[in-house]
């Protein structure tokens, strides 16, 4: 269990990042946890309740949101990811997520340096904290594409990483630790293979618009511009339900009522930031335990 | 077998055909990108440590360790000679393989011996053991200017620090964890 001073810093970066999103308009909508059908992903897991599956990401309803015409909503909630326990994963976790309609990408990279500046400018002297290394918040913020990266730190294209089954290695051995120590930092522009739900890019297709924020080598944010094609979007859901299959899991249903929505979707950008990932930041503490109220182990 | 997800912390597994020890570990996960298990593993026959980061669906054999109790015997040069209760077998292990168990190690102790397909690798003590205080300053009574705590070499020649009442010919328990004084042994 954590201190009450800790309680109390917590609540204090949760009320200053209601405020930055009520200051910028957003509305703040409350979707349920508890869905028939989830976005099919690879490699993330939910955990089952009944008949039906705790939310991993609050991603599709919001989309459906947008899709029946809010411009820009925001929602704090819990997030449920099986077998997921390290020193910044639990298996229940905040995630604030945003979603923006008439925007891209780039839009949400700016959201996040005013939330981040506003938040640590309340709650943390204008700085955050990683492993002891203080990490300023001054703009601009370093962009920069997967491809970059893998070549500056590691040495190696994506595309061979992927072809050699390595890229998370490359990722997390040689990359992350390089990120965002000075700033934070935008790694951009992932293969399309890891597309997930974000758009490919108009000029350049073996790339999606998606991207990752770190701070201090913490991963805290992943957005994108949204995927907006109901064709595409089933022919990926297809594909990660039969990488599911591949890999001996049981793969869930398709989420028909949100590929039905799709069509009235504008261009929208939208992104999830892991609320005790920034929180760690803000208070210096290295492990997620030392900043949530109670652990899974605690209960 | 083990599968990825049961690795942690202390868990013994056999890789390239040797023993090793977790002695570091923590779960990851990049992206939306598949989950990774990132360990420090130590070399339980060289004690070499090593980095190693697996995938969801690696699969571990359990390393085939064993434990048996001998009583320790005797030590020539650098030979530390221990015998099976059971077997009455005997064999050595090096100054190297026993390490600071040497500092509390006496004559006909019983102590843990940890196996790899028959070679020794490692001891195990009794958390507590019983030894005799060699040399002492003595204490001097109404003495309330000195510290709390004196040095003493024990049997094995091993020195720490006791309450100042403990005399040269007493009897000490210490944990041979930590090297420290627990408590004065009336026989």
């Amino acid at each position: 269990m954590i201190s009450g001073g800790m309680l109390r810093r917590r609540s204090e970066v949760l009320q200053e990042v209601r405020n930055y999103f009520v200051a910028h308009d957003f509305l703040e909508v409350d979707t349920p946890i508890l869905l028939p059908s989830l976005a099919p992903e690879p490699w993330i897991e939910p955990i089952e309740a009944g008949d039906r599956f705790l939310q991993t990401s609050p991603e599709l309803c919001m989309k459906r949101l947008i899709a029946a015409g809010e411009k820009r909503i925001y929602q704090i909630c819990r997030c449920f990811r099986q077998g997921e326990r390290g020193r910044r994963h639990l298996p229940e976790f905040l995630m604030i997520e945003w979603y923006r309609a008439d925007a891209d990408y780039r839009d949400l990279m700016k959201d996040c340096e005013g939330l981040l500046r506003a938040v640590a400018g309340t709650c943390s002297g204008g700085l955050l904290t990683r492993h002891g290394s203080r990490i300023s918040l001054e703009r601009p913020w370093p962009r920069i594409t997967v491809a970059e990266a893998f070549s500056r730190y590691a040495g190696i294209t994506p595309e061979t990483a992927l072809t050699e089954g390595c890229f998370e290695e490359v990722l997390v051995e040689q990359v992350e630790s390089n990120l965002g120590f000075e700033t934070p930092v935008f790694l951009i522009d992932y293969p399309g293979a890891l597309a997930s739900l974000s758009r490919l890019k108009k000029n350049a297709p073996g790339v999606a618009e998606r991207f990752e924020l770190y701070a201090g080598g913490l991963e805290i944010a992943n957005g994108f511009s949204e995927l907006i094609d109901p064709v595409e979007q089933r022919h990926r859901f297809e594909g990660a339900l039969a990488e599911i299959r591949q890999d001996g899991r049981r793969p869930g249903p398709m989420p028909e009522s949100f590929l039905k929505s799709l069509p009235t979707m504008p261009e929208t950008a939208g992104i999830a930031l892991g609320l005790d990932r920034l929180i760690m930041l803000v208070t210096g503490v290295d492990e997620i335990d030392g900043v949530v109220p109670f652990v899974p182990e605690e209960l | 077998m083990f599968s990825a997800s049961d690795l942690r912390k202390g868990l013994k597994i056999l890789m390239d055909g040797d023993p090793y020890i977790i002695t570091d570990f923590d779960f990851t996960k990049p992206g939306k990108g598949q989950a990774l298990y990132r360990c420090r593993l130590r070399n339980l026959i060289n004690g070499n440590s090593t980095d190693r980061t697996f995938r969801s669906n690696d699969k571990f054999e359990k390393a085939p360790l064993e434990e048996r109790t001998m009583q320790y015997l005797y030590s020539q040069g650098d030979e530390f000679h221990f015998m099976d209760n059971t077997s009455y077998e005997q064999l050595f292990l090096t100054r190297e393989q026993v390490g600071n168990n040497l500092n509390f190690m006496v004559d006909n102790m019983e102590v843990s011996v940890l196996f790899f397909n028959e070679t020794p690798l490692d001891i195990t003590l009794p958390i507590f053991v019983n030894l005799s205080v060699t040399t002492a300053d003595p204490w001097v009574k109404g003495d309330t200017s000195g510290s709390d705590t004196k040095p003493v070499t024990v049997e094995t020649g091993f020195v720490l620090q006791v309450p100042p009442f403990v005399e040269e010919g007493d009897k000490i328990q210490i944990d041979t964890r930590t090297g420290e004084y627990i408590t004065r042994v009336k026989e």
